[in-house]
C-alpha cells in the first residue's frame, strides 16, 4: 500500500469502473481464497478484468472506493468505519460458487469524510461500527477482481433503495450528490483513488442453472431486449456522452431490469464528473442472463 | 389437489406472521410500540410452549433466492449475525438445530410439484435477521428444530402457493405438529431518515388503514381471504414483498378461514407496519371464502429459460431441458419443414443415432425425437422408451422390469411353466414408476410434468387397492388424468404396466 500523502498531489479520482460482481466470475479464477473449484468459464470478462489490471498496475492508489448493490441500505447511505474486517463471505445466492476468506483494511479516515460530506450535502449518511458487521459479497468480488493482492485499503458505500422506494429520477438525485459528496471527500482527504461502481448491466437473471454451473452452452442474455439496451449503454459510455446516459437511465433500469437502479453507476459517473472522454470497454459478457461490462475511465490528464 | 392426509398425520398447530425487524429482539423497550410487538413475540412464545410442537418452518421474505428456493441443509447453523440496516443496534449470535431430514422432504415435495428447490449446507451461510428475531423470541432456548425456506425473488403468486403447499405435503408427511412462521412485516414504507423512537409509528396513513383491513380479517381468522386479498393490498400499500408471506402461510396451512386469529401486536417500527398474529385451526370458526383467486397446484411457470432464450411466451422457445445423463441416446431433433421463419435454436446434444421419422406438417414447426436409455429396461419390441412430438413425450408402455437383470420386483406372476405365482403388486407398481421417470428424466422431463397415465392390470379385483394406494402417494400431487383397464395379459410375467403422457421440456 502506498502511504496516504500528506500534502500535494492533491486528492484525485485516479480512475473510474464500472466493475461488476458475479461471483461466478471469482469462482471460475479459483483464487486461493475461494473454496469452490471450477475448470473454466466467463473467460472473456475474466480477461477483461486481467487486462483492465494490467492496465492499472502502473498507477498509483491509495484507496479503492467501491459502492455496491448488495448492501442495500433505506435509511441513508452507509459506510464501513471499521479499520480492519475479517471473515468468510457466502454468496446467499449462489453459495455453491463462493465462499471466500476476506482479510480487509478499510480507511476510516476518508470514510469519515464521505460522511461529513454527504452530510453537508443533506444527505442522510450513517457509519457502519459494528465489528462483527459482514463486508458484502458484491464489494468483496469487486474489489477482487479489480486488485486481488488487496494491498490497499478500502471504503464500501452502501446502495440506498431511494430508486424502489420513491422512483427512479429520486435514487438518480440521491446517487448525483452522493458522487459529488465522494469526489469531494477524496479531494480533500488528498487521496488517489480508484473508485469502483459494482454493478452488472441488465440484470433479469435466470432462476435455473445447468448442472456444471460453468457449462458456458447454457450462458447467454436472459432476453434480446436486454441485449439491445446494454449495447446502447456501452455505446454511449465509449463514446463519452454519460450526461445522455444518465439521462437515459431511468428507461435503461425499467427497460433492462437493470441494476443501475441500485445506483453505483450514476455515482459513479457523478464522482468523475460526468465525463465526455470515452470509457474503455475491457469486456461484456453474461452471467446466467444478466449482462455485464466492465468499463475504465481515465481522465485525460491521468492518462498522460 | 391437496396433500395426501392418510399418508402421515403431520399437521399445522399454529400459524404466525410476524415482523422482519430486529427492534423487539435488540432493543424491546425502544418504543412502546416495538414493546407491544416484543410482548407480542412473548405471547406466541407461550402458546408454542403449551402445544410443545416438534417443529417450526419459517419462510422470511428477507431471505432472497434467485435460483428456485433455497433451504437451510445445514444441521446446526452458526454464526454471529448483523443487520445490514440495524447494525448500531447489536449483534445476533446463533447456533440452532435444523430438522435437515424434514427439509429434504420439501425439496422432494417441491420437485413433485414442478418447482425447483435445494437444500443449502455451508458454514457461515447467512441468514436473514428475521428468520434469527423469529427463531430467538419464540424458542430462546433453541429447543426446536427448525426448517427454514427462502422466498424466490421472481416468484410470484403460483409458485408461492405452490412452494406453501410443498410444505404442507411434508408436514403431513411427517406425521408432525408443526408450527408455521411467515416472516414479512404487513408494509415496509421505512423512514428514510431514521425517527426517535418516540416519535414512531407507520409511517403512511394509507398504510396504516390498509394494514388494519387485514388485521380485522386476520382477527377473525380469515388467513385465506387476506391472502386473496394481497393483490388489492399491494396495489394500495407499501406491500411487503407482495405479501408473499401470507400467500405461503396460507398455503400451508390448508387455504381455508377454518381459524382462530389472534393479532397479538400491530406497531410501526421505523415507518414499517409490523404485526405479530396467531392463527389456530379450528373447525368452529370455519368461514366461506369471500374471494376467488385461482388455486394451483403444481408450478408451470417461469422455468427453462436456459436454452430456450426469452423467458417462455406464445412466440418463443420452450422451457429448457433437464441435464441428460451420459447414458441416455436422444436422436437429434428434426425440424418439420415450415413455410414460416426457421427455428433457431440449436439441437440437442447427440450422444448416439437413433431412428428418427420426420412427418411433413406444412404449417407447423413440430420436431420428432426417438428416446432410448439404458437407464430403464430394455424393450421387448422395436420401439424407443420414448418419442417426444413437439412440447409432448410419449412414453412406450413401462413395465416393472429392471434394467439390465430384468428381475420383477415383487415377484412374476407365473413361473416359467405359467403356474400362477403370488407377487406384491404395490412393489411391482413402485418399479414401474421409478422406470417412468428414469425415462422421464433421460428425456429432459420429470414426473412432475406427467400429463395423463393409462395404466392396465391383468387382475384387476386382485390389485387395484394396492396400486391404487402407491400411485395416490407419487401421482396424488401432481394430478396427471388416470385411466386404469383390465386386460387379460401382458407380454411378460408382470402384473402392471403404464402408458404415459408428458409435457415435454427444453427445445425440440
Amino acid at each position: 500500500m502506498s502511504a496516504p500523502p500528506t500534502a500535494a498531489p492533491p486528492g484525485r479520482i485516479v480512475a473510474g469502473v464500472l466493475a461488476p460482481h458475479p461471483p461466478h466470475l471469482v469462482y471460475a479464477e479459483n483464487p486461493p481464497q475461494n473454496e469452490p473449484r471450477a475448470e473454466c468459464g466467463w473467460e472473456v470478462l475474466r480477461w477483461g478484468y486481467e487486462r483492465l489490471r494490467r492496465d492499472y498496475e502502473n498507477k498509483v492508489f491509495d484507496v479503492i472506493v467501491v459502492h455496491s448493490p448488495h448492501w442495500k441500505t433505506t435509511q441513508g447511505t452507509h459506510v464501513l468505519a471499521v479499520p480492519e474486517f475479517k471473515g468468510l463471505s457466502v454468496d446467499p445466492i449462489f453459495p455453491h460458487l463462493f465462499r471466500y476468506t476476506y482479510d480487509l483494511r478499510v480507511d476510516v479516515a476518508l470514510a469519515e469524510a464521505i460522511l461529513e460530506e454527504g452530510r453537508a450535502a443533506g444527505l442522510e449518511m450513517q457509519a457502519m461500527r459494528n465489528p462483527d458487521f459482514r463486508v458484502d459479497y458484491g464489494a468483496i468480488i469487486s474489489c477482487h477482481l479489480s486488485r486481488p493482492a488487496w494491498d490497499l485499503p478500502i471504503v464500501v458505500l452502501s446502495s440506498n433503495r431511494a430508486h424502489f422506494d420513491f422512483g427512479n429520477e429520486v435514487g438518480e438525485q440521491l446517487q448525483v450528490r452522493l458522487g459529488e459528496a465522494t469526489r469531494r471527500a477524496i479531494e480533500k482527504t488528498g487521496r488517489r483513488a480508484l473508485v469502483l461502481a459494482s454493478n452488472s448491466l441488465s440484470h433479469r437473471h435466470f432462476t435455473e442453472e445447468p448442472a456444471i454451473p460453468e457449462d458456458m452452452s447454457h450462458e447467454h442474455i436472459y432476453h434480446h431486449g436486454q441485449y439491445l439496451w446494454d449495447m446502447r449503454v456501452i455505446g454511449l459510455m465509449r463514446a463519452g456522452k454519460t450526461r445522455q446516459l444518465i439521462a437515459e437511465m431511468p428507461d435503461f433500469i425499467d427497460g433492462a431490469i437493470s441494476e443501475c437502479k441500485d445506483g453505483s453507476l450514476t455515482w459513479l459517473l457523478s464522482a468523475l464528473g460526468f465525463p465526455e472522454y470515452p470509457g474503455e470497454l475491457y469486456g461484456y459478457g453474461t452471467v446466467i442472463g444478466t449482462g455485464n461490462a466492465i468499463v475504465g475511465w481515465v481522465p485525460p490528464v491521468e492518462a498522460k | 389437489m391437496t396433500a395426501n392426509p392418510s399418508a402421515g398425520g403431520g399437521r399445522v398447530e399454529l400459524a404466525l406472521l410476524l415482523p422482519r425487524m430486529p427492534h423487539p429482539l435488540l432493543c424491546p423497550d425502544a418504543s412502546p410500540g416495538v414493546a407491544a410487538l416484543a410482548a407480542g413475540y412473548a405471547e406466541a412464545r407461550r402458546r408454542i410452549a403449551e402445544l410443545k410442537p416438534d417443529l417450526i418452518v419459517i419462510y422470511s421474505v428477507a431471505w432472497h433466492s434467485i435460483l428456485g428456493h433455497l433451504l437451510q441443509g445445514d444441521p446446526r447453523p452458526t454464526w454471529t449475525h448483523v443487520d445490514e440496516e440495524f447494525h448500531a443496534l447489536g449483534s445476533i449470535p446463533y447456533s440452532f438445530p435444523v430438522d435437515v431430514p424434514f427439509t429434504e422432504a420439501v425439496v422432494a415435495a417441491a420437485g413433485r410439484r414442478g418447482l425447483h428447490a435445494r437444500t443449502v449446507n455451508y458454514r457461515g451461510f447467512p441468514i436473514d435477521t428475521g428468520t434469527l428475531v423469529a427463531k430467538r423470541l419464540l424458542d430462546p432456548e433453541d429447543a426446536l428444530p427448525a426448517a427454514i425456506v427462502s422466498c424466490n425473488v421472481y416468484a410470484d403468486r403460483a409458485e408461492t402457493i405452490v412452494l406453501g403447499k410443498a410444505v404442507g405435503d411434508a408436514i403431513v408427511a411427517s406425521g408432525k405438529r408443526v408450527v408455521v412462521v411467515a416472516v414479512s412485516n404487513l408494509t415496509s414504507r421505512v423512514f428514510a431518515r431514521p425517527v426517535p423512537f418516540d416519535q414512531d409509528r407507520v409511517s403512511s396513513r394509507q398504510d396504516d388503514e390498509w394494514n388494519h383491513k387485514l388485521l380485522e380479517l386476520f382477527a377473525e381468522g380469515r388467513l385465506e381471504d387476506v391472502s386473496q386479498l394481497a393483490r388489492s393490498f399491494a396495489g394500495q400499500a407499501r406491500a411487503d414483498a407482495k405479501l408473499k408471506g401470507v400467500w405461503w402461510l396460507a398455503a400451508v396451512a390448508g387455504q381455508h378461514n377454518g381459524y382462530r386469529g389472534d393479532v397479538l401486536a400491530y406497531a410501526g417500527v421505523q415507518g414499517a407496519g409490523c404485526a405479530i398474529v396467531a392463527l389456530r385451526p379450528d373447525a368452529t370458526a370455519a368461514a366461506q371464502l369471500e374471494f376467488d383467486e385461482d388455486d394451483v397446484d403444481v408450478f408451470r411457470g417461469d422455468r427453462g429459460v436456459l436454452s430456450g432464450g426469452p423467458a417462455p411466451t406464445a412466440a418463443a422457445a420452450p422451457p429448457a431441458p433437464a441435464p441428460v445423463p451420459a447414458s441416455s441416446k436422444i436422436a437429434p431433433a428434426k425440424p418439420i419443414p415450415t413455410t414460416s421463419r426457421p427455428a433457431v435454436a440449436p439441437p440437442a446434444p447427440v450422444a448416439a443415432a437413433a431412428p428418427v421419422s420426420t412427418q411433413s406438417i406444412a404449417t407447423q414447426s413440430i420436431a420428432t425425437a426417438a428416446i432410448s436409455t439404458e437407464t430403464a429396461p430394455k424393450p421387448v419390441g422395436a420401439y424407443p422408451h420414448a418419442r417426444r412430438v413437439g412440447e409432448l413425450l410419449y412414453l412406450s408402455g413401462v413395465g416393472p422390469r429392471q434394467p439390465g437383470t430384468n428381475a420383477i420386483p415383487g415377484g412374476p406372476i407365473r413361473d416359467a411353466e405359467g403356474r400362477p405365482l403370488d407377487y406384491d403388486i404395490r412393489a411391482q407398481t413402485r418399479a414401474v414408476i421409478e422406470n417412468v421417470r428414469r425415462v422421464l428424466v433421460a428425456s429432459g422431463s420429470e414426473l412432475s410434468d406427467v400429463l395423463d397415465v393409462t395404466v392396465f392390470l391383468v387382475d384387476m379385483d386382485r390389485d387395484f387397492a394396492g396400486y391404487n394406494e402407491v400411485y395416490n402417494e407419487v401421482f396424488g400431487p401432481i394430478g396427471a388424468t388416470r385411466t386404469t383397464l383390465a386386460i387379460r395379459a401382458l407380454p411378460t410375467p408382470i402384473a402392471v404396466e403404464f402408458k404415459v403422457l408428458a409435457a415435454a421440456r427444453g427445445p425440440a
